[in-house]
C-alpha cells in the first residue's frame, strides 16, 4: 500500500475515534447538570417533548471504553493502512498456525499408515475407521455410502473391475484418475440402425437375457468389427481401457435393451477425477486399502 | 452544545450525515480500488469463454448463488473441505462477483474437476438419483432449452468495456462458437472451470 493510502486510511481511522471521544466530551461538558431534572429541550412536536437529561454515567463511561477498546485494537492488530499491529496477525498466519497444529495432531495418525501395504491395512480396524470417513467424505457423492454405485458410477463392493482390483490398480484410480471413452458405435461409426439392434441383442445374449435370436446371431459379427478392439473378442473386456467385462450380467449403464441401445448409440464418457493434490498421499493409502477391504 | 442549530437546519444535517457515515467507505472500500493484489489477476486467470460466460449468465439466472457461496475462507475447516483459500486476484474479471452470502449448498469456489461431467450433468438434472439427501431442486430444463447465442457478442462487448481483456476475434466468433448448445453444456462448462487455476490444496 502506497503512503498516501496508508495516511489516508490512518487519519480516517483515528479521528473517527477521537471525533466520537470529543463529541461525547463536548456535549457532556455543556451540560450544566448532572441530576435528572423536569427541564425540556424546548421544543414540542405532536405535544411530545425532550427532556434534556444528561446521558446515564454508566452509558457514558462505555462509550468512552468503545473509544479507549478501539485504540488498543488498533494498537494490537493491522488497522492503520501499512501499520501490521504488535501482534502481528494476519488471516493467512492464523489459517497457517491452525493447519500447523492439525498437521501436528493428526499428520502422525496418517503417516503411521502411510507405508503399510494395501491388504495389510485393510485388516487393520483403525485404519478402515478412517478409511470410512475419508470415504464417506471424498467418494460417497458418486459411489454411494454405500459404496454400492449407481448407473454411471461402479459399485465398489464386487469382484468387478473396470480398471483393475488389484492395490496398485485402486492406488492408481485414486492419484491419477480414469478416463472412460466409449465412443458412439465404437469402432464403426458408420453402423447402421438394424446393426446397433443386432449388436445390443448379441450382447444381451453374454449374460442369458431376453433377446431376440436371431438379430443376435448377426450380431457377432458386427461386435468382432465395432465392439471386440476394447471387450475382447469373447467380451471379457480390458482393464488396461476401462473396457468393462460385459459377460458377467453386472451392468455400469443399464441392463436393458433400451439402455444398451442407447449406450452403444451415443457411447459413454465419464471420469473418476484424480485425488492427487486433493488428498495427502497417506490419506490415499487409506482409502486404497479402504476401498479394497470392500470386497476382500 | 447548541443542538437546535443542527436540528433545525436540513442541509447542514444532511452534510453531517454523510460526513458521520462516510468514513467507513472512505478508509475501508476507496482504498483498495487503488490496491495491486485486488485489481490484478492471478497468475494463468483467463477471462471465461463464450460457452463459459453463458454457462455464468445461467447460474445466476437459476439463482445459483442463492443457495452456493464461491468463496472459500481461510480457515482450517475449510481449506481441508474446499480446497486452497480464495484470494481476490482470482475474481478481477467477475463482474458481478458471486461470492454469495448463505451456504444451503455447499461452497462452489474450487468445485471445478471435483466430480466428472456425467455426474454434473445427472445432478443437475435429479439431485437425488446421485446424493439422495439433497434439497437441491431439479432443473431438467437445462437439458431442453439452448443457449441464448444472439446476445453473447454484446455481453462479452460489455465486459470488454469493464476491463475484460476479451479479443476482439474472441467477441467475432462467440455466437457461432455456442450456437446449438444446450444450456446445460454451458453452466456444467463453467462449473468445471470454477476455481482450477490454484489447483493446490494449500
Amino acid at each position: 500500500m502506497s503512503t498516501f493510502w496508508s495516511i489516508w486510511i490512518s487519519v480516517i481511522v483515528l479521528g473517527t475515534v477521537f471525533g466520537c471521544a470529543w463529541l461525547l466530551w463536548a456535549t457532556r461538558k455543556s451540560q450544566t447538570t448532572d441530576t435528572e431534572t423536569d427541564r425540556t429541550m424546548g421544543h414540542s412536536f405532536d405535544g411530545i417533548e425532550e427532556y434534556d437529561n444528561p446521558l446515564p454515567k454508566w452509558w457514558f463511561y462505555l462509550f468512552l471504553a468503545t473509544c479507549v477498546f478501539a485504540l488498543g485494537y488498533l494498537a494490537l492488530y493491522p488497522g492503520l493502512g501499512n501499520f501490521k499491529g504488535l501482534l502481528d496477525w494476519t488471516s493467512t498466519n492464523q489459517w497457517e498456525a491452525e493447519v500447523a497444529e492439525a498437521d501436528e495432531k493428526f499428520g502422525e495418525i496418517y503417516a503411521q499408515f502411510g507405508d503399510t501395504p494395501v491388504p495389510e491395512l485393510a485388516q487393520n480396524e483403525d485404519a478402515m475407521k478412517i478409511g470410512q470417513r475419508l470415504y464417506a467424505n471424498n467418494c460417497s457423492v458418486c459411489h454411494g455410502t454405500a459404496a454400492r454405485g449407481q448407473v454411471g458410477f461402479p459399485n465398489l463392493t464386487d469382484d468387478d473391475w473396470l480398471w483393475g482390483g488389484e492395490p496398485d490398480d485402486i492406488l492408481h484410480s485414486l492419484v491419477k484418475g480414469r478416463q472412460g471413452n466409449m465412443p458412439a458405435k465404437g469402432v464403426m461409426p458408420n453402423m447402421t440402425s438394424q446393426q446397433v439392434d443386432q449388436v445390443v441383442n448379441f450382447v444381451l445374449s453374454y449374460s442369458d437375457r431376453e433377446r431376440d435370436a436371431e438379430a443376435a446371431e448377426a450380431g457377432a459379427e458386427v461386435f468382432a468389427q465395432a465392439c471386440a478392439a476394447c471387450h475382447g473378442a469373447d467380451g471379457t473386456g480390458m482393464t488396461a481401457m476401462g473396457a468393462p467385462n460385459l459377460t458377467d450380467n453386472i451392468w455400469l449403464y443399464g441392463s436393458t435393451y433400451e439402455w444398451i441401445r442407447e449406450t452403444v448409440e451415443h457411447g459413454r464418457q465419464n471420469e473418476m477425477p484424480a485425488q492427487e493434490g486433493r488428498l495427502t498421499s497417506d490419506q490415499i493409502q487409506i482409502l486404497a486399502a479402504y476401498v479394497y477391504s470392500l470386497s476382500n | 452544545m447548541r443542538h437546535e442549530i443542527v436540528e433545525k437546519n436540513l442541509g447542514l444535517m444532511i452534510v453531517l450525515i454523510i460526513v458521520a457515515i462516510s468514513g467507513g467507505f472512505l478508509a475501508e472500500v476507496v482504498p483498495m480500488f487503488f490496491q495491486k493484489d485486488v485489481n490484478e489477476p492471478i497468475e494463468g486467470l483467463e477471462p471465461l469463454s463464450a460457452l463459459e460466460l453463458e454457462g455464468r449468465d445461467i447460474y445466476i439466472r437459476e439463482g445459483c448463488h442463492v443457495c452456493h457461496t464461491q468463496q472459500i475462507r481461510p480457515f482450517r475447516a475449510e481449506t481441508e473441505r474446499y480446497g486452497h483459500y480464495s484470494v481476490a486476484g482470482e475474481f478481477v474479471y467477475d463482474r458481478p462477483f458471486l461470492w454469495g452470502s448463505k451456504r444451503t449448498g455447499p461452497d462452489l469456489a474450487r468445485v471445478g474437476g471435483r466430480y466428472s461431467d456425467a455426474w454434473q450433468r445427472q445432478h443437475l438434472y435429479d439431485p437425488r438419483s446421485v446424493v439422495p439427501e439433497s434439497n437441491m431442486p431439479a432443473f431438467p430444463w437445462l437439458f431442453e432449452d439452448r443457449v441464448a447465442h444472439t446476445s453473447i457478442e454484446a455481453r462479452m462487448r460489455t465486459l470488454q468495456t469493464l476491463g475484460v481483456p476479451y479479443t476482439d476475434e474472441q467477441v467475432a466468433s462467440a455466437a457461432s462458437e455456442i450456437e446449438g448448445k444446450f444450456e446445460i453444456e454451458a453452466l456444467v462448462a463453467y462449473l468445471q472451470q470454477l476455481g482450477t487455476v490454484i489447483s493446490d490444496r494449500r
